[in-house]
């Protein structure tokens, strides 16, 4: 291991140099992948001419299809991806199962439950997302306070989520059943996770939220390695358990919803990129949580990039998503040791 | 605790034996009930006196009775198969799609109708069926290659991933060319009508051979369950006894999805539903998979009839709104048997 303890006073830490060096590689291949993503595309535009205009210049042509296309698209997918990762991450290992996703729990469920009931009840499409925000808030709310009791049992939380997830997931493909044609066919790209359609409110929104919750995340990453040792444990040692828990969870689930009220279900990267981030740096500190956040981003924007440009049709990003993360994880997979 | 553990054991016998006839009347029920209402009578007639002549007996004999047959063996098969799923990864998310089995079933559908031009449903069982197993191959394969053999996590994500991978595929199929969405639609929703019994006949040897293989091992996945030291220190060779496992839940899953497309939600809720009468161990939770993953679908099935007559509500639908609810509460009411 390259990991060390720092001393700097009386605080001493863990240090492994080789954190910091991964996350800055990563937000280097982020930035490179951010600038090729403006570059494509079937209006020709060189680097050069994108920067001209982000400094103010350029012709309207240009202008409009930088920032009024390209941009919100790419930042999107920039944001979206390290909020789905990170509250994988905070799932993964509150509930300490290598499964579980905010998908399992019934959040992303929510979300699409009532984002449906939105398209088929036809209700204004600008509103939208905060049907589909206040569907994933109502159903981690219900997931909360239905395994509650006395204390919250992860096992028994998982278990409700199962629960409350296959409840709506029905209730969906119902509603999908009985709609009209045109609406349904809406309601399946939503369902597949798309951002084609998003706008500068949608990235103000995303923007907002992750400057909220990657900070406090972060700070809750101490206290969620120490709840791994077990309640008594970390009882013993000071830590405010169930408020802790009812904090991991609200970040967790905001980080997701916010995710899924802009780009719909993105699958995979709720639930591979924390491994992801592991298998490279280790367990789960502060520092490898940063890791998950820009590696989601990295991972999102690349298969948007590719259900865009390289595809001869274009795809919904959440179909792709799978498809270009999956063969790294197996090699991953195949290389490393696998703990929680 | 002898005194108590007999107690148990005997309650235990009491559930079995009352969630039996439940059954039973779920068969007739399933027989006698649908878009038109069927006496007692034909029904008996039709099984024992068969008269072609008589709509109704007709109705019994070639809708209802494959309907019902399927539905008795796909629920036992993925109840049984979740519950061996579960012991196998030590994971109580685990489920028989897990390996890859529903996901490589129904790309190996879609991929059969889109590249090999096939347009009988009647031949979908065996695509369905060879996708299946190749994917548990696959994910048995990427699990067990590496350091350590095929440890349980490793196995989980491996299955989970290429699940994600052939689905994402699946998807881009069906998004790309309409004529495939058209024909798999239907197969993919998961549904016991419209099956054909010959089929489900042909698969029930592959059915027979998972169900007695998993029932015998029921104590070999009590000792499964613990911990990776503890079964090897009970002398288990946990890697071989995974692998056998694997077999026979391809068998049992792999047989299910041929015969009735997709269906989620019982191989996983079934297990954990009787686990709060049994306790903890594989040899009752089995038996008790046996009677309940049919006893589930087919009242889910015969709901579905019943609500929406003359049309239906697919049986996945219906077994995930009657269940959940049941798992809800049985999750709150209880302490969570722990795997």
């Amino acid at each position: 291991m390259n990991a060390r303890a720092v001393r700097v006073g009386p605080v001493s830490f863990r240090f492994d140099p080789r954190v910091p060096a991964l996350i800055g590689t990563a937000l280097a291949v982020l930035a490179l992948l951010a600038a090729w993503a403006s570059t494509l595309g079937s209006f020709d535009l060189g680097l050069g001419d994108v920067v001209r205009v982000l400094a103010g210049g350029g012709t309207p042509e240009e202008r409009f299809v930088v920032t009024g296309l390209r941009l919100p698209r790419i930042l999107a997918a920039v944001l979206v991806g390290p909020l789905l990762a990170l509250s994988g991450a905070i799932f993964q290992g509150l509930i300490r199962n290598p499964l579980v996703s905010p998908d399992v729990i019934g959040i992303q469920a929510g979300a699409a439950c009532a984002a449906v009931w939105w398209i088929v009840s036809g209700g204004p499409s600008g509103l939208q997302p905060l049907a589909a925000f206040a569907g994933a808030a109502a159903a981690a709310a219900a997931v909360y306070l239905l395994s509650w009791r006395g204390r919250l049992a992860p096992a028994r939380l998982v278990l409700v989520g199962i629960g409350v997830n296959s409840l709506l997931t029905a209730v969906t493909t119902l509603l999908v059943v009985r709609a009209r044609i045109w609406e349904a066919a809406r309601a399946m790209v939503w369902m597949t996770g798309s951002i084609n359609n998003v706008d500068w409110d949608d990235v103000r929104a995303l923007v907002l939220a992750l400057l909220a919750l990657l900070p406090l995340g972060t700070a809750l990453m101490g206290g969620l390695r120490v709840l791994q040792l077990g309640d008594d444990r970390a009882l013993s040692l000071g830590i405010p358990v169930e408020r802790l828990r009812l904090a991991l969870i609200l970040v967790g689930c905001a980080a997701s919803a916010a995710a899924v009220s802009v780009a719909g279900p993105v699958g995979f990267i709720a639930l591979a990129v924390p491994h992801l981030a592991r298998m490279l740096a280790g367990p789960m500190t502060a520092g490898v949580f940063a890791l998950t956040g820009v590696m989601g981003g990295i991972l999102l924007l690349g298969a948007d990039m590719v259900a865009q440009h390289l595809l001869p049709v274009s795809l919904p990003v959440g179909v792709v998503t799978g498809v270009v993360g999956a063969p790294y994880f197996l090699y991953l997979l195949l290389r490393s040791q696998v703990r929680l | 605790m002898t005194t108590g553990s007999t107690r148990l054991a005997g309650a235990r016998w009491v559930f079995l034996l009352l969630l039996t006839v439940l059954l039973l009347a779920a068969v007739l029920l399933s027989l006698g009930v649908g878009s038109i209402a069927i006496s007692g009578a034909d029904v008996v007639d039709a099984l024992f006196r068969y008269n072609p002549e008589s709509y109704e007996q007709t109705v019994v004999r070639t809708l209802r009775v494959p309907r019902t047959a399927i539905g008795l063996g796909v629920g036992a098969a993925l109840a049984v198969a979740g519950a061996a799923m579960q012991a196998a990864t030590r994971n109580p998310l685990a489920d028989p799609s897990i390996l890859g089995i529903n996901s490589g079933a129904a790309f190996g559908v879609a991929a059969a109708v889109y590249y090999g031009q096939l347009s009988r449903p009647l031949h979908y069982v065996w695509f369905a069926f060879a996708g299946g197993l190749a994917a548990a191959v696959l994910v048995y394969g990427i699990g067990s290659a590496g350091r350590g053999g095929p440890a349980p996590v490793r196995l989980a994500l491996a299955g989970v991933i290429v699940s994600t991978l052939l689905s994402s595929w699946l998807t881009a199929l069906l998004l790309l060319n309409q004529r495939t969405l058209d024909e798999v639609r239907f197969w993919l929703a998961g549904s016991l009508g419209g099956r054909d019994l010959n089929i489900f006949l042909s698969l029930l040897p592959f059915l027979a051979v998972g169900l007695v293989g998993t029932l015998l091992l029921g104590h070999q996945l009590n000792v499964l369950s613990m911990d990776e030291d503890t079964a090897r220190a009970l002398g288990m060779r946990t890697d071989l006894m995974r692998g056998l496992v694997a077999v026979l839940v391809v068998l049992l899953a792999g047989a299910a999805v041929a015969a009735a497309g997709p269906i989620g939600f019982v191989g996983l809720a079934v297990p954990h539903l009787v686990r709060v009468l049994t306790g903890p161990d594989y040899r009752w939770i089995l038996a008790f998979c046996v009677v309940v993953g049919p006893l589930l679908l087919l009242g889910a099935d015969i709901l579905g009839r019943v609500v929406a007559r003359p049309s239906e509500v697919q049986v996945g639908v219906v077994t995930a709104l009657v269940g959940a609810p049941f798992l809800i509460g049985l999750a709150r009411r209880h302490r969570v048997a722990d795997l």
